[in-house]
């Protein structure tokens, strides 16, 4: 039989799998705003460690991360740094952000500001920032769907069906089933990326070489300056790293799908708990380090380094691996666009829409008007993913460096009692600003800085300076909760 | 308000001064252990050091959770 034929069998049987899992959870359960967007805050450890891998680990991480191992070599270990990192962050962030979010009924990031800074404009900019950087982000996940799909079918399957149906599945679960479908489908997805990671990371420089320690041997032996920062760049080097690692680690958790997923767990200590044991699911990260690592000395020359790893294992393995490994990629994709749709949606309803132009939404309606929207956010990003502009390309360089102008809003918002509406929004502006005109320049690094670091130093600065000028005023988390904010 | 412990804060910094800072210290190829190069190696290992350093600190904030004595009330 045709290796393309058994290997596409396998992508759809776990791809009807996934939609199986998420579709299933969320039946026998009334599905109202809440239930729909938190999960009811009842998820014990081990679902919010499988959603939060789930969503951590995306497509970027799946083929990104072999992908730079092959075209830039060791600046691809500022992954294995900011990942333990955030988890560290998160650790001070994401339990104080759930006792307060169980206080005011919070279901979103914005909802925070608009809580803490009693603004409902400076909510609705922090839930614009949010989706405007959210969508090239799901972007991504479809254009790496449609790649995996692609070649995992030895060419079966073109990227553009691939990336329709796979997105209207995760548009249907999403619809029927919200954050606790996503979860479920996360578990399988976990399941088969670490099976398959292991696999394959170990296999391949087994079979090449001998074993990891003598692929290491013969890449010294060749490319030894590969193997050192700032590798095959030339200004990647160690302030490069620095910048970068504090960067993302301080700005990973203000992505607002993942401030969001907070919500979900059942109890603060959960949350706690949960970043604790989060930096050993990276263990998977150097295996995908291994295998572009081997690209480099057995495939040289490939035009798109994101595909070392996927034609490493067409190389290597039969058609029936193919098919596995492209399941579980594209279910690597669904999971995170999944919970990206469902926040955005989310953002867009209840935080711009309600309190700016229509206020007196009632509940039911917030959500009927979220669901509609993931219909419209999904084909938004189909048809950016279709015709791949280079805009969004580089506005996706801005994702993280965007979303983290949000980090001394919520910091400070936890944690200062000087702090003013005023100083959080002027500063979220400068920071924002700076980072877009910085890329858009072209100047990403600038001195060997990163420049979503050098934003969040002006973001900071603004903010010191405008509260220092402002007077105090009362925390909004220290008033007794309104009805309004809930479900 | 509730602040972490001083505690905690200093067994987080553990992992952000081994992993971030000291960067030109440990990006190099030898001593080669186990085969990896020192820098792959120094960050494995730190991928599993982490966990110990946050259980620290969690064991810190959980005795702080414990003491009848604190002030604020919360939960922790």
């Amino acid at each position: 039989m045709n290796p393309g034929l058994i290997a596409l069998a396998f992508i759809s049987a776990i791809v009807s799998a996934g939609a199986f899992v998420g579709f299933y959870a969320g039946t026998r359960r009334k599905m109202d705003l809440e239930q729909w967007i938190v999960g009811d805050r009842g998820f014990g450890m081990l679902l919010v460690w499988l959603l939060m891998a789930g969503e951590v680990y995306t497509t970027f991480t799946f083929l990104g991360a072999s992908g730079w191992a092959y075209s830039k070599g060791a600046p691809v270990l500022y992954i294995l740094g900011y990942q333990p990192l955030m988890y560290v962050v998160s650790f001070f962030i994401l339990p104080q952000v759930w006792e307060v979010g169980r206080k005011f009924c919070m279901q979103t990031q914005a909802d925070f500001f608009h809580v803490r800074y009693n603004n409902k404009y400076l909510a609705a900019f922090v839930a614009l920032v949010g989706v405007i950087f959210i969508i090239p982000y799901l972007q991504l996940q479809l254009t790496g769907l449609g790649m995996i799909v692609e070649v995992a079918s030895y060419g079966a399957i073109h990227r553009t069906p691939a990336m329709i149906i796979a997105f209207l599945i995760v548009a249907a679960f999403v619809f029927t089933s919200g954050i606790r479908g996503i979860a479920w489908v996360s578990v399988l997805k976990d399941l088969l990326l670490l099976f398959s990671a292991v696999f394959v990371g170990v296999a391949i420089p087994y079979i090449y070489f001998g074993g990891i320690g003598p692929m290491f041997a013969e890449l010294v032996r060749a490319k030894p300056a590969h193997l050192v920062m700032p590798g095959s760049t030339t200004n990647l080097g160690h302030s490069w790293y620095i910048s970068t690692v504090l960067l993302v680690a301080f700005g990973f958790y203000m992505w607002p799908q993942f401030f969001g997923a907070s919500f979900s767990a059942k109890s603060s200590d959960t949350l706690r708990r949960n970043a604790v044991i989060m930096p050993f699911y990276s263990i998977t990260m150097p295996l995908m380090f291994f295998i572009g690592l081997a690209a480099t000395l057995i495939l040289p020359g490939l035009s798109n380094g994101d595909l070392s790893m996927l034609t490493m294992v067409r190389r290597t393995f039969p058609g029936w691996f193919l098919g596995l490994i492209g399941g579980a990629g594209a279910l690597t994709a669904m999971v995170p666009a999944g919970v990206m749709i469902l926040t955005a949606a989310t953002l867009f309803a209840k935080n711009m829409c309600r309190p700016i132009l229509w206020p007196g939404m009632t509940d039911q309606q917030v959500a009927r008007l979220a669901k509609t929207t993931v219909l419209v956010i999904t084909a938004i990003a189909l048809c950016s993913a279709i015709y791949n502009s280079p805009t969004l390309v580089a506005l996706l360089l801005v994702g993280y460096g965007g979303v983290a102008q949000f980090f001394p809003g919520v910091v400070l918002g936890l944690y200062s009692k000087r702090v003013t509406t005023s100083g959080v929004f002027a500063g979220l502006v400068t920071g924002v600003f700076v980072f877009v005109a910085l890329t858009l320049a072209k100047r990403d690094p600038l001195m060997g800085l990163n420049a979503g670091f050098i934003a969040l130093c002006c973001n900071l600065a603004v903010v010191a300076a405008v509260c220092l000028l402002t007077p105090s005023q009362c925390n909004g988390f220290d008033e007794q909760p309104q009805e309004s904010m809930g479900a | 308000m509730y602040k972490p412990s001083i505690g905690a804060i200093l067994w987080a910094l553990i992992p952000f001064i081994a992993i971030c800072f000291s960067v030109s210290l440990w990006d190099r190829i030898y001593p080669r252990i186990l085969g990896l190069p020192f820098n792959f190696f120094w960050l494995i290992t730190w991928l599993l050091l982490t966990p110990v350093c946050m259980w620290g600190a969690y064991r810190q904030e959980a005795r702080r959770a414990s003491d009848p004595r604190r002030e604020d009330g919360g939960t922790p």
